[in-house]
């Protein structure tokens, strides 16, 4: 291994690591803008110029591969010159319009230029103009005079998403990045080129103009879109959510995971959230009289419930539940305990399998559009779509008094006759979830649950990831986390679930399920654990951040 | 008219674009006498001759040729740079289209030596009718068994092939012209791998120009020696000087490269018209720093050019009398450096607009002092730090103009108009 001194500190590197990287394990930042540990190394933005003794020009940290005995100066006077020229050559034609560029805050032409800048700009002449405020996509908008030509974007549409819609076209300082004629960047993880965009040249139609980021908190979280459960950031902005038609949450970012997403996820999951603030969430259990939901007390609501369920008990009669997997291990292990030990039904179906087949690709979208398939299963639950069926079966032949539904909108699986037929036959359904549905619509009771982004909890991917999801904004109004709602559920039937925080759930699970086994919120991290298999902790191999460096 | 001297111009006045003038003049012979040699005495051979590299970079061809990977499990690519685009650069053309023949025995003797048996000639867009006879002379050498499958009867195959540029001056940078070769865009690439390791489609590709081509068919039938002796320690034989400007006759010179620039301005090019007096002297292709007129007793040749800080390069030589304006020639040479820059990297694409932009402020007379600092460094800031040489090629004339001419720019940001000498009274006063 490689031996090299970077600014006088001296270590030992892996061979075939570049500069930037050896610079960056001996802490020291060397800037980029067309580098990215994700993509194709190209070398073009000249942003990354070091000395390095022996070499008789200023070198590209980003291509150069570590030697033995290398003597790498990032902070010499000739090295820091260059890099100030090279921002201040990438300013020539920038508008320099950040008072109403939605990348100012996070724009790497901004931090720079205070790290690395600062030098007293001389350029008088006219800026050339370019294409501005191009919606070159669904959910994506180009201002080509602010691009830099970093060409990441393009790589990642090479590369990433293998679409190659983008390019660019004409030569020197006219050169500009556009989609190619009669292309529009129109794919599934399109606007994952606004997250590595370095600057406003490419920025997000959803998110623009809705809040400056410097007010945006930002929380660790999963996806819920599908079972991959890509790793994000959900960025809210709560002090002023009427600037952005009332959401709190302003965007979710990727956030990175080598064992799971990289630095990416898809459009679908980005643009998932929007559920979370919408008109259709449920804020106060709901009855239903005389065919109209009436909002009534927890209290209220919790007292009805038990009665109706006690009432079913006493006469022998069948309480059966269907839950789902777009809760989190703690949701569905309550669940299953308020089944066992309150209803004494172990049967407790999951799935309802979509009536149309669900998009999925080879990449990170997959067909399960639940994040907890996974879990629900090592939980003990029936994740087959037959046993929903059956469910329903039961149903229509008068099998079920009560039944309890969680999330789901039968229609999207079953036949709107079908799904009437079975629930005619039920005599009470509660249906608890976050949004009304038209499965919500036919239930005598509703009861609110909050949404991913409101609650603690874990997710177990589809590869038996388990992955911590962390409250980011508080449950809107009267709603609650599902394992709550059942632990003040089972209260009226005098069972004690002792749980006082979702990690309590959780300890509680590690106890009780082997797959879990050695597991703790702590001990997830940042990036997961796997579950074990026969009992034995699987630990999460070693992640090395895999560079490419192609030629071009 | 007595015959022409030199090696390549006697071709190019008997019309060696035809197989029959060439065979009359000996021609193929040294590709039969290559064909029996082995390889490796082949670079050999070049390699004594001191042949470098005519395109401009003046790398040694035999050392280049000895860096392709033996045994390589790819095919191994030879590509001739006839991209030609340098101002000042009109050599290659004549070579195509009057000594074609010397060209293509010079591709067989080069393939054979490096293992190639697939060649291309990438030939500017612009050279039209030149691309028509070179067309026409690979046929009527694969029509009398000198190209294809058994070239000249031995067991060595040999494809060649023209590819027309479509008109980017960064397209004669090797790697970008491989670039364009490929299909795509001329962005020059990263190197390492250098083109002789990992060059078109990935294999192993040479590199090399025209005119020296064409002076292998001569080194290996006359031997290195004779080659080598007709030059300096370290650059053998003559080469194909283009003359243009302010001279009596302008045209191809075909000289040994130790002859002066003086000489070859005055005693082959014919003087200065009006007998005016020399202000500059551009040596090398317009991206060479120009020389004062007291600078030009230095043979035209890559060493000596270098330590005078300028350079040989494609043996473009432009010469400017006392009454040229320096201002309108460095716009003019930055306008086309701007416009030819292919965008890819920072510098370049943003520092030779930049400089274009105050060059042409200054020549409409709202040029500033200052400005005369600031395109020295933005030139500084362009030099060394790009991808490609071209971002060289637009700073060194800026840098080298302003170093020794600086008083031309200072006078037109100051007064507005052409240094008269008596700037440098009024500086000496103040």
């Amino acid at each position: 291994m490689p031996t090299i001194t970077i600014d006088g500190k001296q270590l030992t590197v892996d061979e075939g690591k570049t500069v930037i990287q050896a610079a960056e394990e001996a802490g020291i930042y060397i800037p980029r803008y067309c580098y990215h540990p994700g993509l194709r190394i190209v070398g073009q933005c000249r942003i990354c110029l070091v000395e390095i003794e022996k070499m008789p020009k200023l070198q590209v940290a980003c291509y150069t591969r570590v030697q033995d005995g290398m003597v790498v100066h990032v902070n010499s006077e000739k090295a820091k010159r260059a890099r100030q020229q090279v921002l201040e050559f990438l300013l020539v034609n920038h508008p320099i319009d950040c008072p109403v560029c939605d990348q100012a805050g996070e724009c790497y032409l901004q931090e720079y230029y205070m790290q690395f800048g600062l030098y007293d700009p001389k350029m008088v002449e006219d800026k050339n103009k370019k294409h501005k405020a191009v919606p070159v996509g669904p959910h994506v908008v180009l201002d080509s005079e602010r691009c830099i030509l970093c060409t990441r974007c393009v790589r990642f549409c090479d590369e990433i998403s293998k679409t190659s819609e983008l390019g660019v076209f004409h030569r020197g300082d006219h050169a500009e990045l556009l989609p190619y004629p009669g292309r529009t960047l129109d794919n599934p993880y399109s606007a994952n080129v606004v997250d590595i965009c370095p600057v406003g040249a490419l920025t997000e139609r959803d998110f623009r103009f809705k809040v400056r980021v410097w007010y945006l908190d930002e929380t660790k979280s999963v996806c819920p879109g599908c079972a991959t459960g890509c790793n994000i950031e959900i960025h809210t902005s709560k002090a002023r959510p009427y600037k952005n038609e009332g959401r709190r949450i302003a965007r979710l970012k990727p956030r990175y995971n080598p064992d799971v997403n990289d630095y990416w996820i898809c459009d679908y999951g980005r643009y998932g959230f929007l559920f979370v603030d919408d008109d259709s969430r449920i804020e106060q259990p709901l009855v239903k009289q005389n065919g109209e939901f009436q909002e009534l007390s927890w209290d209220d609501a919790l007292q009805m419930v038990s009665g109706v369920i006690n009432t079913a008990l006493e006469n022998g009669k069948a309480v059966r539940i269907l839950g789902s997997a777009q809760m989190t291990n703690e949701d569905l292990y309550a669940l299953k305990r308020f089944g066992n030990e309150v209803l004494e039904t172990h049967d407790i179906p999951v799935t309802v399998k979509p009536l149309e087949k669900p998009y999925s690709d080879d990449f990170l979208i997959r067909e399960d559009k639940n994040p907890n398939t996974r879990g629900a299963a090592l939980l003990g639950f029936d994740t087959e779509p037959a046993a929903t069926e059956k469910l329903l079966t039961a149903c229509r032949n008068g099998e079920v008094y009560t039944l309890i539904i969680f999330h789901h909108d039968l229609f999207k699986g079953f036949a709107e006759d079908e799904v009437k037929a079975a629930l005619d036959k039920v005599d009470s359904v509660i249906f608890v979830g976050s949004n009304l549905n038209p499965t919500a619509e036919l239930a005598s009771y509703v009861l609110p649950s909050c949404t991913w982004a409101e609650k603690d909890g874990t997710f177990t991917n589809y590869a038996g990831r388990v992955q911590k999801i962390n409250e980011a904004i508080e449950p809107l109004e009267g709603s609650l986390p599902e394992w709550k709602i059942l632990r003040r559920l089972a209260r009226q039937f005098d069972h004690t679930f002792a749980y006082f925080e979702a990690e309590d759930v959780f300890r509680d699970i590690v106890k009780k399920v082997p797959a879990f086994t050695g597991m703790s919120y702590r001990a997830l991290g940042d990036r997961g654990m796997l579950v074990s298999e026969n009992g034995r902790s699987v630990q999460q191999a070693e992640v090395k951040e895999e560079l490419t460096v192609v030629s071009k | 008219m007595a015959e022409t001297q030199g090696i390549l111009m006697p071709l190019i006045q008997s019309e060696c674009q035809i197989l029959k003038n060439y065979r009359d003049r000996g021609g193929y012979e040294a590709a039969k006498k290559a064909l029996s040699m082995t390889p490796d005495e082949v670079i050999q051979e070049v390699q004594s001759s001191n042949l470098r590299g005519l395109g401009g970079a003046g790398f040694p061809t035999g050392r280049k040729w000895a860096f392709v990977p033996k045994n390589s499990s790819k095919p191994v690519y030879l590509v001739v740079n006839c991209d030609e685009s340098e101002p000042g650069t009109f050599k290659d053309k004549y070579i195509i289209t009057r000594a074609t023949h010397a060209l293509i025995e010079g591709i067989i003797i080069a393939s054979y030596a490096i293992g190639a048996h697939t060649a291309y000639i990438y030939i500017r867009g612009e050279y039209v009718r030149q691309a028509e006879v070179l067309e026409q002379a690979i046929q009527e050498a694969y029509d009398n068994g000198i190209l294809g499958k058994k070239v000249l009867g031995k067991k060595f195959s040999l494809d060649v092939y023209v590819h027309r540029g479509a008109g980017a001056y960064i397209c004669g940078e090797e790697t970008a012209l491989l670039e364009s070769l490929e299909g795509k865009k001329g962005w020059p690439r990263m190197k390492p791998p250098f083109p002789a390791i990992e060059g078109l489609f990935r294999c192993p590709t040479i590199v090399n120009n025209v005119e020296t081509l064409a002076y292998v068919p001569f080194i290996i039938k006359n031997g290195a020696r004779w080659f080598a002796e007709m030059g300096t320690e370290r650059s053998g034989g003559m080469r194909l000087y283009c003359v243009s400007g302010h001279v009596n006759k302008p045209g191809v010179y075909e000289l040994p490269v130790t002859t002066t620039l003086r000489e070859i301005i005055y005693e082959h090019a014919g003087g200065v018209p009006g007998n005016k007096k020399i202000k500059a002297v551009v040596p090398g292709g317009s991206s060479s720093p120009p020389l004062r007129a007291d600078e030009l007793d230095v043979a035209a040749e890559f060493d000596a050019l270098m330590k005078l800080g300028t350079m040989a390069g494609s043996g473009g030589i432009i010469v400017m009398d006392e009454d040229t304006c320096l201002l309108e020639i460095l716009t003019v040479t930055t306008h086309f450096y701007h416009h030819e820059s292919c965008g890819q990297c920072t510098p370049c694409r943003e520092g030779t607009g930049w400089m274009d932009k105050i060059l042409n402020r200054m020549l409409s007379g709202e040029g500033r002092i200052e400005d005369v600092d600031h395109l020295e460094e933005i030139a500084s800031g362009i030099m060394g730090n790009t991808i490609c040489p071209l971002g060289d090629a637009a700073a060194m004339p800026v840098l080298g103009y302003l170093k020794r001419f600086r008083e031309e720019f200072e006078s037109h940001a100051l007064y507005k108009k052409c240094f008269d000498g008596e700037f440098a009274e009024l500086k000496a006063a103040s």
